[in-house]
């Protein structure tokens, strides 16, 4: 675990004329992270549309293309700065295909911002933004009742909105909910609470929304196994008689350290950790996210793909895995087919054993019986892979949890999967 | 700098402060766990391509996100010698400290430089130029794709950063190029957790920029902290310049003034290198990193505003040129 987390990373989603590039542009705009040039480039785009002022949902105005062919690029990333902390926006539009662009821009969030105008209250989308988050697992849910000017600043609307969403919530089973009424459009409560000095929330009392993402705390790993995934074996040897190969990797979670006892799998030797390296010289021991060269004491075949654990709560190795899998690619699914799946540091050959369920994207209720699975569905699962994976459930560890699913004919990523923990399958594990 | 640290440091937090009073004063340790996340992101990228493509090379061009791509490239492969060689792509524009630089920083590293450069493309009529004059930055898209053919490269590493401009915001971090070199912004793969797709079909090639996530300032702290020496042109020095559209423009024998200008000697120091003819300096008194970086907090104009002449004309200028296979 980290001992702090100094940036944050958030993704934003709602429906179209929800307010969404009205948020961002305040939020860049309030805590000064918009520089002069771009301002002026906004204003002169501002008075071409015949309009006073600024119009901050410009700020993140897209591309020629976009523009052009009515388009809209899936994720778009933003960085601002505060006293407290650094933030990077995944900034994911909310036309069509948005369950395919929210997963994409989402997977890496701390904090998931769902928005809603509060004059229209919660809408079907709102609740697919809130499945997608609880799918992905993101620690934090933040909803933002947005122009609540519309509403008269009401307490009585707010409320009602907020336990609706609860309910949602609760179904979805998000582990950390935050509702905050804001107007980014007037900026009521996205930076301060009041706007030259009036405070129209006079009735509420928690954080701003800023306030929020700069004070959340963050816990990206909770799993805290070692889970050390080897990226390459080195060519050239290490130790004082140049006979130990070293494997870079980067740490998924938990901790490596010197003379400690690990467990290579899937082969499942033992042996002790000789050194870790790094240029920086070597080190007793490493923990999460760090990059860097580990030697063993005893020559052990091991190669790109391998997984180095602690001989204490162990992954799974199994060649099928029951997953929820979002579809991404423009084809559906199909059962006959063979893929390649990326996990860790390893791609295989697998075919999906059978759709289990299909989820209602709006209710998360599953269905069975269902044949595939097409662009933005979401459904459960059952894959057979041609070589053992190393696994753990994805709400125990995102990262030995998640995996993509690549088309091998186009080499196109068609679908984002989380691992689900069911150990009873008839006989796939080994 | 200390004076501006401590100037700030008891204030009570201002949510509203702006980022660059904060990037002044901003503790050690914190800055340290930062730049050690995007670090080790950035390792973790360049590892994955090694080990998934199957001939990737590093443009390195003597810029400062290239030369931290070069202490990217240590930390990932060290004691071993690079698993890539690096490319240059030379409009012959240069300025002359720019590649005295590359040349010293390649023989340090004992790693191997690969240089193609446009005024071969125009030789040898891949390249047309409208005016012997015109900038010769857009026309290394065509010595670029060339040289991938020539090395039948599948893989090459950039230096560039999703801060820098609004079509790199939308790149992926591992961004795919079809047989042309183009880039489809609309049909860009999913890029999801830290799994990055680097399968590809004969001709095709990715583009791979592991710091999309730093952003200018992360850039020179981390030059700071690493203590990695730049070419002196980032710092303030005396040249000969002319005013042109609000930017400063330097002179020399590529630029000279134009009639009715009036040159005048200024203090300035770059915050981009590139080909002579669009690259402008910034005003600056900045004479080492420690300034530069308070110069960079407090800047208020984007690194592509302030010193690219070419990126001005449109809005649009750099998606165009990406689409058709520009870094
Ligand atoms: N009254 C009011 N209008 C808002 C507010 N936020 C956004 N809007 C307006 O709602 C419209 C859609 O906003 P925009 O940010 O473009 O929505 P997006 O499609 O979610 O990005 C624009 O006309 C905004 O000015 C708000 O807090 N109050």
């Amino acid at each position: 675990m980290k001992p702090y987390v100094d940036s944050l990373r958030f993704s934003t989603a709602g429906s179209v004329d929800d307010g969404k590039s009205t948020l961002i542009g305040r939020l860049l705009y309030d805590s000064k992270s918009i520089l002069e040039d771009t301002i002026a480039a906004v204003g002169r785009a501002t008075t071409k549309r015949g309009q006073d002022g600024l119009d901050l949902s410009l700020l993140t105005d897209g591309l020629t293309a976009e523009r052009e062919q009515g388009i809209t690029i899936d994720v778009a990333h933003r960085y601002f700065a505060t006293p407290r902390r650094r933030f990077v926006i995944a900034d994911t539009p909310g036309h069509e295909q948005f369950t395919r662009n929210m997963v994409t821009g989402a997977s890496t969030s701390d904090v998931a911002i769902v928005l809603v105008d509060a004059s229209k209250g919660i809408l079907p989308q709102t609740r697919r933004h809130a499945a997608v988050s609880a799918l992905l697992d993101i620690p934090h849910v933040l909803l933002a009742v947005n122009k609540m000017d519309l509403v008269g600043y009401s307490e009585s609307t707010f409320k009602a909105i907020k336990s609706d969403f609860k309910g949602i919530a609760a179904e979805l089973r998000i582990r950390t909910l935050t509702v905050i009424p804001i107007s980014a459009l007037k900026g009521d409560n996205v930076v301060s609470k009041a706007v030259d000095g009036v405070d129209n929330l006079s009735w509420y009392n928690g954080p701003t929304l800023l306030e929020f993402l700069e004070t959340v705390s963050v816990d990206r790993v909770r799993k805290t196994n070692l889970r050390f995934p080897v990226q390459l074996v080195s060519r050239v040897k290490f130790g004082p008689t140049q006979e130990h190969r070293g494997y870079l990797g980067h740490v998924e979670s938990g901790r490596i350290k010197v003379g400690e006892r690990v467990v290579v799998l899937p082969s499942r030797e033992t042996a002790r950790v000789l050194e870790i390296i790094t240029v920086d010289g070597s080190r007793k021991t490493a923990g999460v996210g760090d990059a860097i060269t580990v030697t063993l004491d005893r020559q052990i075949d091991l190669s790109r793909g391998d997984v180095i654990v602690e001989a204490t709560g162990m992954p799974q190795i199994t060649d099928r895995i029951r997953a929820n899998v979002c579809w991404l690619g423009n084809a559906p699914l199909e059962v006959s087919r063979r893929y390649l799946i990326k996990h860790l540091t390893r791609a295989v050959r697998a075919t999906i054993e059978r759709v289990e369920t299909h989820y209602d994207i709006e209710t998360l209720k599953a269905t069975r019986g269902a044949e595939t699975l097409r662009t933005n569905d979401i459904g459960e699962l059952v894959i057979r892979t041609s070589q053992p994976l190393i696994v753990d459930p994805y709400w125990a560890n995102h990262a030995t949890g998640s995996f993509i699913i690549i088309d091998e004919a186009t080499n196109a990523t068609v679908a984002a999967g989380t691992v689900l923990s069911e150990p009873e399958l008839d006989g796939g594990y080994v | 700098m200390n004076a501006i640290l401590n100037a700030f440091s008891d204030e009570r937090l201002n949510p509203t402060e702006s980022s660059a009073r904060f990037a002044m004063r901003e503790r050690r340790p914190n800055l340290r766990a930062h730049l050690r996340n995007l670090e080790a992101e950035a390792i973790h990228i360049m590892r994955e391509v090694v080990a998934e493509a199957r001939n990737p090379a590093l443009l390195f061009s003597g810029g400062k996100d290239s030369i931290v791509m070069l202490r990217i490239a240590e930390k990932a492969f060290r004691p071993d010698k690079f698993p890539f060689p690096l490319l240059h792509i030379d409009t012959e524009h240069n300025f002359p400290e720019v590649i005295a630089f590359r040349d010293k920083r390649v023989a340090e590293l004992g790693e191997k430089l690969i240089a193609r450069s446009v005024g071969d493309s125009i030789a040898n009529g891949r390249v047309v130029l409208r005016r012997p004059d015109e900038s010769r930055n857009p026309h290394q898209t065509v010595t670029l794709l060339d040289a991938i053919k020539e090395f039948e490269f599948d893989a090459l590493f950039g230096g560039a950063r999703r801060d820098e401009e609004k079509a790199r915001a939308k790149e992926r971090i591992v961004s795919h190029r079809d047989e042309w070199g183009q880039w489809d912004p609309k049909n860009q793969r999913p890029e999801l957790w830290n799994l990055y797709n680097l399968r590809m079909h004969p001709g095709e090639h990715v583009r791979v920029f592991p710091l999309s996530n730093w952003t200018e300032l992360d850039i020179w702290q981390y030059i700071a902290e690493q203590e990695i020496e730049v070419p002196a042109i980032y710092f303030a020095h005396r040249r000969e310049i002319v005013e042109r559209k609000g930017l400063l423009v330097p002179i020399t024998s590529l630029t000279p003034a134009r009639e009715g200008e009036t040159i005048k000697t200024l203090s300035v120091r770059f915050r981009t290198v590139g080909d002579i003819t669009c690259t402008a300096p910034v005003a600056s008194n900045a004479t080492n990193v420690d300034e530069v970086i308070e110069e960079t907090v407090l800047a208020r104009l984007t690194e592509r505003g302030a010193t690219r002449l070419d990126d001005q004309t449109s809005d649009a200028s750099m998606e165009a040129r990406k689409k058709e296979g520009y870094f």
